[in-house]
């Protein structure tokens, strides 16, 4: 995932001319929106704990979290639709935390698009021009509904389009005003699976051309894995971590976003020793390694961690050819409970003594036919795949929310 | 959470810049509130309150009347007037029960079964309102007129035998009779009745229907379990609608009645506007007003749905 | 015989229903034959003799035509009153938190539980108590007074079903307070203030009781027609009634279709 090109002045689409002067001179000398010890409480209700946030400028920034998490509140005080209870944000270096929604330059694709529904497609896109006293919007407008291919819709009313037209719709009445920043919220959430995929495309080609920043909130994992440059995942009013989605999969801090990002395997562990760079661990009667870089809680010996691995990096051996095994991976014995094939893998519950229901995905390229459910087996990776986390957890954090957010 | 007028949200920073222009917007919702509910203060409330001094006062057109905390007018009132009193009571629930009875299937109907006409029957509800109420009500004195056709058709049925057994009509006679001041309530009020019954049945999801037919119930057993309950907001206001309006009117019981048919509203008219003995009729409809409020808080409690409000 | 008591059944919510319109109906069909008649005494109750008579002079009754006028004067005013007044409660209480909040729903909610002739007799007291000359001014502020209640319901429903972020898509898009309620809220309102209206007009001049405690010797409309219900019942008032419902009738079916079209042509 590669940075998006930096924008040079205004994308050759949008006719720089007519905007407003402030907000194009900030556009030129850029700037990153900067949240600084922001929190909003709702009486003695906390939606969002003090928190800093540096979105640099024209990345594409994903808050992730299930809902309730704060990560909608914090877009809206960005907006401006909220007051924050405390804290500052600015956009470059400009202090806009006093300033309402319609001094920012900032825009927002709303939650189920907030299309006005007396308005038709044109005037819906025309609207922020029209309010910043623009007269000629006509080739603004043309040009900006040819970018999301609606140009022949222009004087439907939006009830006549379908979901993906009503985003579209949606994101360019947004961009048309070349804001700073544009604000997503949860702007897939209301399409199926099939345009969801089709929509994430789009809105990242769109960002790569215009190089506006994008700060997107959304709950669906995989989405803001797929757009995002930069992921925050939020729990509990609080960013759990902040990173790019590969360091975030591959080198979660907390069982909350080892879980909510894709699956993991835990094993409670304890540290038996040290061997230069990496830690020795002592699960049942086994032992396993664990490199010291990526074990988050302290490494003194015998102290508690959870260890884990994610199920894609594990390899099984049926339990008779368990002596081809190379030295130097970890390993755990095990008795297949459960698989089920889903085409390009296979996906195996594993029992074993340290974890009642190991989770290992082996891709279908040279099936072991003798891998069927009560057969002993053995469990082994490459240890550089294990990650360590502080023990004081609740090993389930962001299990069931993903589910339920899923379903709804 | 309706008091935050004041609690402004903790502010950890002293120095954070001022938000006068969002404060400000605090203001809002009462200057918005205020001509309206000022209105209704000075000429809704104040009169109910210049009302019930005026119930205990004493005097004459000639010398003034004074307050004098004469309590007696509700005793005298209410024993002079209690037949009227009865009288609304009955008549007013006769025509909200027939309401009931006439309203639903015609709500039903509409809701459910109008299909593409059902547009031109809402419009056909609504816009006999259009003809002046009391127009529609003389019209009635035609409908019952001694004689005609209408009355002839019941006589030869031997509905009216049945009617006077009831007390509710004299002879061959319809006009003139409580059975007329009846059925002119029900007619005049039978669009409250129809309207908010069919808001909530219209509400009712189709498939509701189809899933209890699917368990097992039948047409009948659906609309006893399923429907009915399902409409029982709308059979609360609309009764409500019917019953109040009913009960406190005087033009049906004036035109379509005779002086034995005099409602309270009747006695409360001529009290204030004939012979201007202003503490009596005061008392009176302070008395109705007690009455109605006391029975329509009960009926809320009682059919649990005081979310309605 | 059983089929046929089948088929009933399965028939009798139409019958009934279609039954229930007729006895609704039923008046008005008299009130437009009866505006051809040719009474020979003083009421308009027996049928006599087609005439048209009453058509070819609707206003050949003293003071009907005048009373007619000053009851659309009044409707007219009150309407716009009441919609004014009862939209900006409305939209205290959807879109706002206050202070007082019971208290208010309660006097809104209070004016349609009342007999209308408890409120007629006891805003009659006040206007003796003020010594206020009885009249159009003493009818017109009744009339705004029991309207307001029902514009508040009417627009209060329309305005609860608004999302709430087309308002902040409007902020969002650069339009302040006064842009966002002109541009957005109004328009997306504007049924339900129109449905408000409609019933505020239909209430205030179709009023009887209320008009005829605060009237003093001023004459509405309903009131002519309550006094000749007790001198005799001129054909001209059949004549007006049977216009206002085809009027109505027209009116609303027109615009349905209209709207019908419309929908159609932008589809």
């Amino acid at each position: 995932m590669s940075p998006p090109r930096a924008p040079e002045g205004a994308p050759p689409f949008l006719p720089s001319t007519s905007l407003d002067p402030t907000m194009t001179s900030a556009q030129e000398h850029g700037g990153d929106v900067r949240l600084t010890g922001i929190s909003k409480t709702y009486g003695s209700f906390t939606a969002v704990r003090p928190l800093d946030l540096t979105v640099p400028q024209g990345s594409f920034f994903a808050l992730l979290g299930a809902s309730g998490c704060g990560k909608t509140t914090t877009l809206r005080m960005i907006a401006g639709l909220e007051e924050p209870s405390s804290g500052t944000v600015h956009l470059g270096e400009q202090d806009v935390t006093a300033l309402p929604p319609y001094k920012r330059p900032v825009n927002t694709v709303f939650q189920s698009y907030a299309l006005f529904p007396h308005l038709d497609i044109f005037e819906n896109v025309a609207f922020g021009l029209r309010r910043r006293g623009i007269k000629s919007v006509k080739g603004q407008v043309g040009e900006m509904l040819d970018l999301v291919q609606l140009g022949e819709q222009a004087r439907k009313k939006p009830h006549q389009l379908s979901g993906g037209q009503q985003q579209r719709v949606a994101v360019a009445r947004a961009l048309i005003n070349h804001p700073k920043v544009l604000l997503l919220d949860e702007p897939l959430g209301a399409l199926d699976l099939k345009l969801r995929r089709q929509m994430q495309l789009e809105l990242k080609r769109i960002q790569t051309e215009v190089g506006i920043t994008f700060i997107h909130v959304t709950h669906d994992q995989e989405e803001a894995m797929t757009m995002a440059d930069q992921v925050a995942v939020m729990n509990a009013g609080r960013v759990e971590q902040l990173g790019a989605p590969a360091d975030l999969y591959e080198n979660p801090r907390t069982t909350f976003v080892a879980n909510f990002l894709g699956t993991s395997n835990f094993i409670a562990a304890e540290i038996a020793g040290r061997s230069g760079d990496d830690l020795t661990l002592k699960a049942g009667d086994g032992k396993l390694t664990l490199p010291a870089e990526r074990c988050t809680a302290p490494t003194t010996t015998g102290g508690k961690v959870i260890l884990g691995v994610r199920p894609e990096k594990i390899s099984l051996t049926h339990a008779d050819d368990a002596g081809q095994i190379p030295e130097g991976r970890n390993r755990i014995t095990g008795r297949i409970a459960d698989s089920s094939f889903i085409g390009v893998s296979t996906q195996y519950v594993v029992h074993s003594p340290v974890c009642d229901a190991f989770e290992v995905y082996a891709q279908n390229i040279e099936r072991d036919t003798r891998l069927v459910p009560g057969v002993d087996v053995v469990l082994h990776w490459n240890p550089a795949h294990t990650f360590g986390l502080d023990a004081a957890q609740d090993i389930e954090a962001g299990v069931e929310k993903v589910e339920e957010d899923a379903s709804a | 959470m309706t008091t935050t007028l004041t609690d402004a949200p903790p502010t950890k920073e002293p120095d954070a810049p001022p938000r006068k222009a969002r404060r400000r917007g605090r203001l809002v919702p009462y200057w918005l509130l205020l001509p309206g509910i000022l209105w209704l203060v000075v000429f809704f409330a104040l009169p109910l309150v210049y009302q019930a001094s005026t119930s205990v006062q004493t005097g004459s057109l000639e010398d003034g009347f004074k307050v004098t905390w004469h309590f007696a007018t509700y005793w005298d009132a209410l024993s002079d007037y209690w037949p009227q009193f009865l009288r609304s009571v009955m008549y007013a629930g006769s025509a909200t029960i027939l309401c009931l009875l006439l309203g639903y299937p015609l709500a039903y109907l509409i809701a459910f079964r109008a299909g593409r006409w059902r547009n031109l029957i809402l419009v056909l509800v609504i816009a006999p309102f259009f003809t002046s109420f009391l127009i529609r009500t003389l019209a009635w004195k035609t409908i019952l007129a001694d004689g005609g056709p209408v009355v002839g058709a019941l006589n030869s049925l031997h509905v009216l035998d049945v009617t006077s057994w009831l007390g509710v009509t004299e002879g061959d006679r319809v006009l003139a009779t409580p059975l007329a001041v009846i059925c002119g309530l029900t007619y005049n009020f039978l669009p409250f009745m129809i309207l908010p019954l069919y808001t909530s049945l219209e509400r009712i999801d189709g498939r509701l229907h189809e899933a209890a037919g699917d368990l097992y119930a039948r047409p009948s057993t659906t609309f006893r379990k399923v429907t009915f309950p399902l409409s029982m907001p709308g059979v609360v206001s609309g009764t409500l609608l019917t019953f109040i309006p009913a009960a406190g009117d005087y033009v049906n019981a004036d035109l379509l009645g005779s002086t034995d048919t005099r409602m309270v509203g009747n006695v409360i008219q001529t009290q204030f506007l004939r012979i201007l003995d202003y503490p009596t009729a005061a008392a009176l409809s302070f008395i109705l007003m007690a009455a109605i409020l006391v029975m329509v808080t009960f009926y809320i409690r009682k059919s649990g749905t005081e979310d309605l409000v | 015989m059983a089929a046929f008591f089948r088929w009933l059944s399965g028939k009798f919510v139409v019958i009934a229903g279609l039954l229930t319109l007729a006895y609704l109906l039923l008046p008005n069909v008299v009130v437009t034959v009866f505006s051809f008649n040719k009474p020979k005494g003083r009421f308009n109750y027996a049928w006599q003799d087609f005439s048209l008579d009453a058509w070819k002079d609707p206003c050949g009754v003293a003071d009907m035509c005048g009373s007619l006028s000053l009851s659309l004067q009044i409707a007219a005013w009150a309407t716009i009153g009441a919609t004014v007044l009862g939209t900006m409660i409305a939209f205290a209480l959807v879109r706002y938190r206050f202070r007082a909040r019971g208290a208010v729903s309660s006097l809104i909610f209070l004016p349609m539980a009342m007999p209308e002739v408890v409120m007629a007799a006891s805003l009659l007291t006040l206007f003796l108590n003020m010594g206020a000359q009885l009249g159009f001014w003493t009818i017109l502020i009744a009339h705004i007074m029991f309207c307001l209640s029902f514009v508040v319901t009417a627009v209060k429903a329309r305005v609860m079903s608004m999302d709430p972020r087309l308002e902040q898509a409007a902020q969002d898009l650069y339009a302040g307070p006064v842009q966002t309620f002109v541009r957005v809220t109004l328009p997306i309102a504007a049924p339900g203030i129109a449905a408000g209206a409609l019933l505020a007009f239909a209430l205030s001049f179709d009023d009887f009781i209320i008009t005829n405690f605060n009237a003093g010797s001023t004459v509405t409309f309903p009131m002519f027609v309550w006094g000749s219900a007790q001198r005799g019942t001129p054909v001209q008032i059949n004549v007006i009634g049977t216009a206002m419902f085809l009027v109505a009738v027209v009116l609303v079916l027109g615009g349905m279709i209209v709207s019908k079209r419309r929908n159609k042509q932008s589809a």
